[in-house]
């Protein structure tokens, strides 16, 4: 295997502030970046989120205008989506991991890495700006379909703002892309000696097949977004019918179909799912065998399920179209392969429950959140199957019953997932501790505040209630359903004022945390064999080899219950 | 101490229960089904629910059991274990067996509802129904039973339908998507420029109803309601004809 490139055992930190802060391209630096930005994103994400809460649960008084809150909705949804979860967990976790993790230096493409970085930050200059300009941000949806995404006459927001929303997005895959050649290089090319792929800690597996899935599925939504800019500005048909009529005006578009957007885009879409969820998992893998002190159950049966997943994922996304006016017999073809798609995703569930077995486990906030995780992908799961089977999706599609399931999914899985990793992985990050009691009552708060919350949505969602609707009350059939909203509202402040927790805690422990040594957590995989925080090179002197499985826990005769990866063999 | 701590983790069962016993009995539930296939739908949503309630139950019980027998402080270390063929191949096979079931399960029902092929043959043909920003238009075809002819009778968000035949509408979006939902009929389908689709079903009771959008279509998408009158067929054929004089004498 090839050393990584670039820097080798002595070289030295780049000095001066801005080489080494902002325009480095050290990997770990770059991951931190993406974190802190996924943080800024997090936070607006959050505020629209409570705007929407505020305007459901007093319709009455009309906090927001209709063509506000659908932009608010639409930008909730696009920010959380690709501007903090992706960034933070795929992104920031991601660059952090990997390099110390396969036992490498720094990425294939260090420079790359850079770029990557600074070319979503005008992406998400432009995310934000859309809410300044005339007719406000987007409103079509995190979805975008067209003709509401194609024509300015559509909706206020299909003007300036969904321009500003489709460069940005294409600044994301911009980004996107050379981050996932960077994972994908690394970690096929840069292991160190021994670290063959089935020595590869979990988390690594779920980088590489995030990366791999990127790659295959974001040109789709590329030439979508191109198409749509095209038949917004060039008076192309991709997606426009003949005989479309606004007010009392013909427009000449001829030829097109809103439908193949559809397509495109979820042929993205739900890979994308994946890409944000299966990291989740693989965080969840490392900190349970760290917090039950044994190995993860089933590796290579995860590794394969993995596998499964990914070539699955391309092929299910018609699931999102059934009542979509796609040709009804494809219902059939894509109930059976989502379906199908469950079953790997059950095994990893009920292998990271079988991690529990027999482990000593300790209730750190890391592992708390990893727990946690495993819930939400019980219910994210189980809610799954009504949606994923065409007969029972006809009644929930496009109702709170969704946005309830897929908040467990992509919200709290991946949500969880940055939780633990960054109790779990803060110290190597910056020499210190985050604070347990804190840690503790931040997962409390959160967990009692989000459970109820998003199944009360599924319930809303049963009872008829649809998503996007700025004020339900227009209509009778769901006075109950509307009747939760609430109540879900102020869960909802609760669930913010959970994060207000995280949010002092993660800026106090910065500073004023607690110092920690090489290996606070007595874990096993190779980041744990370098300094806290890891210097620049990864490790002052050689690279450590891999000489065994990444978890070896639970071992008895000597004085620790662990060796480390790196341990050479007696 | 960590006893205590392990065993919140029951919250999350017990609430869920908790929830699934305290919603229907205050009326969240779904809307009893009135259509001839609302409730097989509904059959189905059942089945996924036994056994979805069996699977969460049965792991998040796994779960809390582990977190609360081999806490830390019990005696001994972990053990290395982290293999098991058989449990491995049954649990796979195990959940591929039950959800692969399910999902061909549903397909008869699906081709039901949907293929056009599979329409009852006597289906009456009802309206054409257009949605637009925001607003549902229908056209009935008049005495000559033919659409697009001087006879047409045209309504805005009032849908009739008589009650207790098969009836058919053919869908049509003219400027952005829709989707034509009656929550109590289990009848959704989207609304696609450029596109006519049929849909078709049979009401059983009779009573008037709301029709929803739930397709985002702009910034009205929320007030983009219409109505439906399901009657008996002399009623339904009474009010047709009433309608068309109306329009005569407006026109
Ligand atoms: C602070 C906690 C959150 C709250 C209270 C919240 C609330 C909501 C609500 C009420 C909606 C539906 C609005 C509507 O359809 O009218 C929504 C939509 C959405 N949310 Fe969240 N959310 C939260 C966190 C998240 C997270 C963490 C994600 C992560 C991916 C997320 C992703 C989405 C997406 C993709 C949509 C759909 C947007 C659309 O319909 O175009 N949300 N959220
Ligand atoms: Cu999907
Ligand atoms: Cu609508």
């Amino acid at each position: 295997m090839i050393e990584s490139s670039g820097h080798e055992g002595g070289h030295e930190a780049p000095r001066g502030f801005l080489r080494r802060y902002v325009f480095s391209t050290d990997h770990k630096v770059i991951g931190i970046q993406y974190f802190l930005t996924a943080v800024v994103m997090a936070l607006v994400a959050t505020v629209l989120a409570m705007l929407i809460r505020v305007q459901l649960a007093w319709p009455e008084k009309a906090v927001v205008a209709p063509e506000t809150y659908v932009s608010l909705v639409t930008m909730h949804g696009t920010l959380m989506v690709f501007f903090v979860v992706s960034l933070a967990l795929v992104s920031g976790f991601g660059n952090f991991l990997i390099p110390l993790h396969v036992g490498a230096r720094d990425m294939a493409y260090p420079f790359l890495n850079m770029l990557s970085f600074w070319v979503i930050v005008p992406g998400c200059v432009l995310m934000l700006a859309s809410f300044l300009v005339e007719g406000g941000a987007a409103a079509a949806g995190w979805t975008a379909y067209p003709p509401l995404s194609a024509l300015g006459k559509a909706v206020p927001g299909s003007g300036l703002g969904q321009t500003l929303w489709l460069l940005a997005m294409a600044l994301f895959i911009a980004s996107f892309t050379m981050g996932g050649l960077n994972y994908v290089t690394t970690i096929v090319n840069c292991r160190t000696r021994g670290m063959s792929m089935m020595r590869l800690p979990l988390v690594v597996w779920t980088f590489l097949i995030s990366a791999v899935l990127g790659l295959l599925s974001f040109p789709a939504l590329t030439a979508a977004a191109i198409l749509l800019l095209l038949d917004r500005h060039a008076g192309t048909s991709f997606y426009l019918p003949a005989g479309l009529v606004f007010g009392n005006e013909t427009l000449p578009h001829q030829g097109g179909t809103p439908l193949l957007f559809q397509h495109l885009f979820w042929f993205l879409g739900h890979p994308e799912v994946y890409v944000l969820v299966l990291p989740a998992l693989g965080i969840g893998f490392e900190v349970i065998a760290a917090f039950a002190r044994r190995p993860p159950f089933g590796y290579r049966l995860s590794v394969y399920s993995i596998l499964v997943i990914a070539v699955l994922s391309m092929i299910v996304w018609g699931h999102h179209m059934f009542v979509s006016g796609m040709n009804p017999y494809l219902g059939k073809y894509f109930s059976i392969v989502t379906v199908l798609i469950t079953v790997p995703f059950s095994v990893l569930g009920l292998n990271l429950i079988a991690s529990l077995w027999r482990g000593r486990i300790r209730l750190d906030a890391a592992m708390l959140f990893a727990l946690g995780l495993v819930s939400a992908i019980g219910i994210g799961g189980l809610g799954g199957l009504y949606l994923g089977t065409a007969t029972s999706d006809l009644y929930f599609h496009d109702s709170y019953f969704v946005v309830g399931h897929f908040h467990f999914t992509i919200g709290t899985v991946t949500f969880f997932g940055i939780y633990a990793g960054t109790y779990y992985w803060f110290p190597k990050m910056f020499g210190r501790r985050m604070d347990e009691g804190l840690g503790r009552v931040h997962f409390w708060l959160t967990v009692t505040s989000l459970f109820p919350m998003f199944l009360l949505m599924h319930y809303q969602g049963l009872g008829g209630l649809l998503r996007r609707t700025y004020d339900p009350t227009v209509y009778a059939y769901n006075a109950a359903a509307r009747g939760l909203n609430l109540s879900i509202t102020l869960l909802a402040f609760g669930l913010g004022a959970g994060q207000i927790v995280f949010l002092v805690n993660l800026f106090r422990s910065m500073f004023a945390g607690e110092r920690t040594g090489e290996n606070p957590w007595q874990a096993t995989t190779l980041e744990w064999t370098t300094e806290s925080p890891a210097p620049h090179g990864n490790w002052r002197r050689e690279v450590p080899s891999a000489h065994r499985s990444p978890y070896e826990y639970g071992r008895n005769g000597g004085a620790e219950d662990f060796v480390l990866q790196s341990a050479e063999k007696a | 101490m960590n006893k205590l701590w392990s065993l919140l983790f029951l919250a999350v069962p017990v609430g869920s229960v908790g929830l699934f016993i305290w919603a229907p009995a205050n009326g969240h539930w779904w809307p009893k089904p009135l259509s001839s296939y609302g409730a097989d739908i509904d059959y189905f949503y059942y089945l996924i629910t036994v056994i979805t309630t069996i699977m969460f139950l049965v792991t998040e019980l796994l779960l809390t059991w582990a977190v609360f027998k081999y806490r830390s402080d019990t005696p001994g270390r972990a053990s290395h274990w982290h293999d098991n063929k058989k449990l491995e191949i049954t649990w796979t096979a195990a959940t591929a067996l039950i959800l692969l079931w399910l999902g061909v399960y549903q397909i008869g029902i699906w081709k039901d509802v949907k293929f056009p092929g599979r329409f009852p043959k006597d289906a009456q043909l009802v309206a054409e129904v257009t949605g637009r920003q925001f607003e549902w238009r229908f056209r009935y075809p008049g005495a000559d039973g033919k659409l697009h002819t001087v006879d047409d009778v045209q309504t805005v968000n009032e849908l009739h339908v008589p009650v207790g035949v098969p009836v058919k509408i053919l869908l049509k979006a003219q400027d952005v998507l829709h989707s034509f939902f009656l929550p109590n009929f289990r009848v959704k389908q989207d609304a696609v420029p450029g596109v006519e689709i049929p849909v078709w079903w049979k009401s059983t009771e009779e009573g008037v109803f709301d029709l929803v959008c739930a397709e985002l279509c702009g910034w009205g998408h929320y007030k983009m309601k219409g109505r439906i009158t399901v009657e008996s067929p002399e009623k339904f054929q009474a009010w047709l004809t009433k309608t068309w004089q109306e329009q005569e004498a407006t026109r």
